[in-house]
């Protein structure tokens, strides 16, 4: 029989969507000077969802004094505990408000529901949970007797994870003892925006957290405002170049976590029906929008006609569709230009006599949206097992032995993730040991914790965010 | 500075530095105009290039003079170009792999060894920084003690940065997961300027301790201690191609190896007023930046704290955490 | 879809052959096997579906009574219950079989007559299986002499862990024989295998032994038919008819109460073995309380009011 699931969505009536959105400064919702707005769209179905302010150079300047007044005059001088004592607070206003901000963050991403109700939402309050206790033990930490904190931090995040990597950023920050000047991405500030309400509830002194929607001018401006002592930003390795370049010869502190193309090795030894798991949800998690997805699978060859029907067939079953329904898989890609990219870059793929496979799904015909899809007949020369492709796009090469696959998952100039399944011991040492990536997944793909550090080697960024390391990056 | 092609070191500037030489270990920096009694000739040391363990030449035939801190002429160093810049790259990360798979506790050993060559050529050590800085022969002793010291303190620091900068994250599910530190990979060293042995040493070995290999420019007004280490590293089993020595011009070396994509992190101790363009320039491929400090251009009193601790080996180290499930 | 690993055990097979083959299929590592259950867990099946997932439930439904103070009265009243779940409600389907001990097979078969349903019997010692192979053998022969359609024998787990996997391989053949035409359910009693590569490689020693079912547990010991040891059974089955066209029935048994937990079990086969498994004849679920519950939950869907406990038979 065929056992088709009816459709289960999750209520958008949690949600109260106001028509426009200011800045978030001092504590206040205000109007942003520039007068300029954008429009977030639900990129599911391409309908507005709101109208929310720009911020131009004045707003920034307005919104770093107003840090730079709180920090100096509140949050930096107050005791460790108290400030972990807002950070514990917010993390439960987090819980409390959790099934709404999954919701919302589905509408305004894309991202199917499951995701941000199981992942994102559980590792933001995480997030805020884990960091608030460090607040009054950062002499502990293994950073000296008295570290201090660094001053204003520049935040600039991306699309991808919207409220996740604010609570990335914000709960780090916040617990060293640092106030910030947040800009979430263009296509994604509702979150954000969210966030900021949150702060106001659980009476966060005004400029401790502020919030500046806006495009590449604002995050430009943001992070070469002299008024501020750290950059921390995630997104392209582009950008991420660029801001390294801006803040050189100043004594900002900068932390960078950028692109990835990682690599996912698979022995002919693995577990193979959860190897098989890893491989799917190590590039089409989160629609492939990942920074460390594992977009080249990396199989011996001697397996390669075991796994890769295997694969078809486990993809053939991914639930495309409605990102609020409960059962999909796979959502909406975030924008029309990512769509863009991911849809010429893979057609390059073809191109180069790459041969591509999807499995039969039918698509949404409003919103942005791309099947899942398989690249076989890879070689290392290839466009898309070099670049970022950022989408759910696999790239399917093989190798003969362990040196074989170290040498190709290192041949890359990122270095954020790797992957390596094996069911032996020794053999996964020693791949771990070798590959420089600064997330080695072993029999495991795309798992995060708040204790647990990331960030890259090479051009995937530096510092690390996360864990006792991810303090090293806001204290002095 | 002036600048030979081919030179030979003859003329009279050389004729005086071979008399230098030759009073060197008796009566320290100062040079003098005294004949020498003996009727030998001193046969005179060549300063080159460490350049893979071996020590070639500048590719390009040129050389500097040198002078002491007095302004006496010393000897002639190699005037390393941009292509040495990149044969030094190259080496460099030729040794990586050999040099950060070695166990730490090898690393040490080798380290310590260093310690111990040096202690033995302590003199011409004292001798050399007495020209280059003109320190007398009490301080510059206490100056190589330090630095022989500094190799001693990041010898025992090999096998210990893993523990303290390493550990258990104790994730919420069943996954054993630990972060290990990890050498970045090839390291350009912009010597400090002022600060010709101890200083150098200071910001070397903590490069190398931590199994980064290391391009480094050597001060360039006063190189000549750095060619006297790396004689001691070609004997230290340290092997070659862990650590490469380029005398020669910041202006010159510094750009290439700032915007080479091969070197994964930049110590811009000694750059100077340059260090604003390296940084921009390593921003093309995300080098690790390590600014210069606040006694970046002082001497080398500016290096006697005989526990720096950990914060010249963090910048060259990446965090990697590995996940493994925990079951049956 | 090649299957090299699980390449076919030899014809005449050896204890060696047999090891070789067992010890070369891939591992099931526990975290990600767990992860893909509950991953699997989180679908949610409402309306049309749910009511279309019951009444497949419903039909899939062993009924079991396997006590020491079964009587002939309560194999009787259990028979009533499987022919005619719901009085109130005749469009309800009839389970799958109704399971009891080897001595009460003949009283279900007559309480059965001209129901159509099938009566399973334990057997082979149920549920330890620690007799003489020809004690296990007689009970078989008997079961099916006294009408049994469907015999659901134990391995020796004791024989399996000491690596002695001819010896399972050879009573499971010697059993299937003495079926005749009664399908064969072998019960791998997973919770005393433990690891998930025990059941996998238990699920495929049966499988070639010539098993029409792998059913996970006697119901007698603790861990049952937990989501992950169903999930590895079901790649099993599907892995063999990737490699030999033959489709082998998976029953899982014991700890299945709730309609949630049946329909938990219903997608893991629709998203592992396939859709062509969602079938009475090859998949059962061993219960007893369970077909009350989906009995409530089925009222609940058509009505939309809950329904309280009374208003479903004991047996």
């Amino acid at each position: 029989m065929i056992f088709e699931y009816a459709p289960a969505p999750e209520s958008r009536s949690v949600v109260t969507l106001r028509e426009s959105y200011d800045l978030f400064v001092d504590g206040e919702f205000t109007p942003a000077e520039s007068g300029e707005y954008l429009t977030s769209l639900n990129p599911a179905d391409e309908t507005e969802l709101a109208r929310v302010a720009v911020a131009g150079a004045a707003d920034i300047d307005r919104a770093v004094a107003a840090a730079r007044r709180a920090q100096e005059k509140v949050w930096g001088p107050m005791p460790g505990a108290e400030r972990g004592k807002y950070l514990f607070r917010i993390a439960r206003i987090v819980q409390e408000r959790s099934r709404e901000l999954a919701v919302l963050e589905s509408m305004d991403n894309g991202k199917p529901i499951k995701e941000t109700r199981d992942v994102d939402l559980p590792l933001v309050a995480a997030h805020f949970f884990y960091h608030a206790g460090w607040a009054d033990k950062l002499a502990h930490a293994g950073l000296g007797p008295d570290p201090r904190p660094l001053g204003v931090a520049a935040q600039v995040i991306p699309w991808n994870f919207p409220l996740l990597m604010l609570a990335w950023k914000i709960a780090p920050a916040l617990a060293t003892g640092n106030t910030v000047v947040l800009k979430p991405a263009e296509t994604t500030p509702l979150t954000a925006l969210a966030f900021a309400e949150i702060c106001q509830e659980a009476d966060l002194p005004p400029g401790v957290v502020n919030i500046l929607p806006g495009a590449g001018e604002t995050g430009r401006t943001l992070v070469e405002h002299p008024g501020v002592d750290k950059v921390a930003f995630t997104g392209s390795t582009g950008v991420g170049r660029q801001i390294a370049r801006s803040v050189a010869g100043t004594s900002k502190r900068l932390t960078l976590e950028l692109g990835g193309k990682g690599a996912n090795i698979v022995y002919e030894d693995a577990a193979l029906d959860e190897a098989v798991e890893g491989v799917v949800s190590g590039i089409f998690f989160n629609q492939g929008h990942v920074c460390c997805a594992g977009s080249r699978l990396l199989v011996q060859e001697s397996v390669a006609e075991e796994l890769l029907p295997r694969l078809k067939e486990r993809i053939a079953k991914l639930r495309v569709g409605d990102p609020l329904d409960k059962n999909t898989d796979i959502g909406a890609i975030n924008s029309a230009a990512q769509l863009e990219r991911i849809r010429e870059i893979t057609d390059s793929g073809e191109a180069e006599g790459v041969r591509r496979w999807s499995p039969d799904c039918e698509l949404p015909e409003k919103g942005y949206w791309f099947a899942p899809t398989v690249l076989t007949g890879v070689s290392q020369a290839h466009r898309v097992a070099r670049e970022e492709i950022f989408g759910p796009v696999l790239s399917v090469l093989t190798f003969r032995t362990p040196q074989e696959a170290v040498d190709k998952a290192n041949n890359t100039p990122y270095g954020l993730s790797a992957g390596v399944w094996t069911e032996k011991g020794s053999r996964m040492l020693w791949t771990a040991e070798r590959l420089r990536a600064g997330v080695v997944w072993s029999n495991t793909f795309n798992k995060f914790d708040p204790a647990s550090p990331f960030g890259g080697y090479k051009e995937s960024g530096y510092g690390r965010e996360g864990g006792r390391h991810g303090l090293e990056a806001y204290l002095g | 500075m002036a600048e030979r092609r081919g030179g030979k070191g003859s003329g009279k500037n050389a004729a005086k530095a071979a008399k230098h030489e030759a009073k060197a270990s008796d009566k320290g920096a100062a040079g003098t105009r005294e004949a020498a009694p003996a009727a030998r000739l001193a046969v005179r040391k060549t300063y080159k290039l460490y350049l893979g363990g071996a020590f070639p030449r500048s590719e390009s035939g040129r050389s500097y003079p040198v002078t002491s801190a007095g302004g006496e002429h010393l000897a002639n160093a190699s005037l390393a170009s941009r292509k040495d810049a990149r044969d030094a790259v190259s080496a460099a990360r030729k040794a990586f792999g050999g040099w950060s798979s070695r166990t730490a506790y090898n690393r040490g050993q080798i380290l310590y060894r260093i310690a111990e060559v040096m202690e033995g050529r302590r003199d011409q050590f004292a001798a050399g920084l007495g020209r280059a800085t003109g320190a007398g022969p009490d301080e510059a002793d206490r100056l190589v003690s330090a630095a022989i010291d500094r190799w001693v303190y990041y010898a025992g620091w090999t096998d210990k940065v893993a523990q303290v900068l390493g550990g258990a994250n104790p994730v919420s599910g069943p996954y054993h997961n630990t972060s290990t530190p990890e050498p970045t990979g090839v390291v350009a060293v912009l010597a400090p300027q002022n600060a010709p042995l101890l200083g150098l040493t200071s910001v070397l070995a903590p490069v190398i301790a931590t199994g980064n290999t290391a391009v480094v420019v050597a001060s360039e007004r006063a190189p000549l201690p750095a060619v006297d280490l790396a004689e001691v590293l070609a004997t230290s089993d340290v092997p070659g191609g862990v650590v490469n020595v380029l005398t020669g011009r910041v202006p010159e070396l510094g750009p290439h190896l700032a915007s080479h994509a091969d070197v994964d992190a930049l110590d811009l101790t000694g750059a100077g007023d340059a260090a604003t363009e390296f940084e921009q320039a390593a921003a093309e491929t995300l080098t690790r930046v390590v600014r210069p400090g606040p006694d970046a251009d002082a001497g080398e009193d500016a290096w006697l704290d005989p526990d720096p601790g950990t914060a010249r080996m963090t910048p060259f180290l990446e965090t990697k955490t590995v996940w493994h499930p925990i079951g049956m | 879809m090649p299957v090299p690993q699980t390449a076919s055990a030899p014809e005449a097979t050896t204890s060696r052959e047999l090891r070789a083959f067992l010890h070369g299929l891939p591992g099931v590592d526990e975290v990600g096997a767990r992860a893909r259950a509950q991953d699997l867990a989180t679908r949610s099946v409402k309306t049309t579906a749910k009511a279309q997932a019951i009444d497949l439930a419903i039909s899939m439904v062993d009924l079991t009574t396997l006590e020491g103070a079964d009587t002939p009265g309560k194999v009787r009243a259990l028979c009533a219950k499987a022919a005619l779940p719901d009085p109130a409600d005749r469009t309800v389907p009839k389970v799958g079989a109704v399971c009891v001990y080897p001595d009460m097979v003949a009283t279900a078969v007559e309480a059965l007559e001209g129901t159509g349903i099938g009566v399973a019997s334990v057997a082979t010692a149920f549920p330890a299986g620690r007799a003489p192979m020809e004690v296990k053998l007689a009970d078989t022969r008997r079961a099916v002499a006294d009408g049994a359609s469907e015999i659901d024998m134990v391995i020796d787990r004791g024989a399996f862990l000491s690596g002695d996997y001819l010896k399972v391989y050879e009573e499971i053949t010697a059993v299937k024989e003495a079926c005749g035409d009664a399908h064969l359910k072998v019960i791998l009693e997973t919770g005393e295998l433990v690891t998930y590569d025990n059941v996998r490689r238990a699920s495929h020693l049966a499988i070639r032994a010539g098993a029409d079912f792998i059913k996970t547990s006697t119901g007698k010991v603790s861990p049952a038919a937990t989501p992950p040891v169903v999930l590895v059974m079901l790649e099993a089955v599907r892995d063999h008819r990737a490699e030999t066209g033959r489709k082998v029935g998976v029953k899982p048994a014991g700890g299945i109460r709730t309609t949630k937990d049946a329909i938990r079990n219903l997608v893991m086969v629709n998203e592992t073995a396939g859709p062509d498994w969602l079938t009475p004849d090859l998949f059962r679920i061993g219960a007893s309380s369970l077909l009350n519950d989906l009995l409530m939950q089925r009222t609940r869907l058509s009505t939309g009011t809950y329904p309280g406990p009374d208003h479903y038979t004991l047996d």
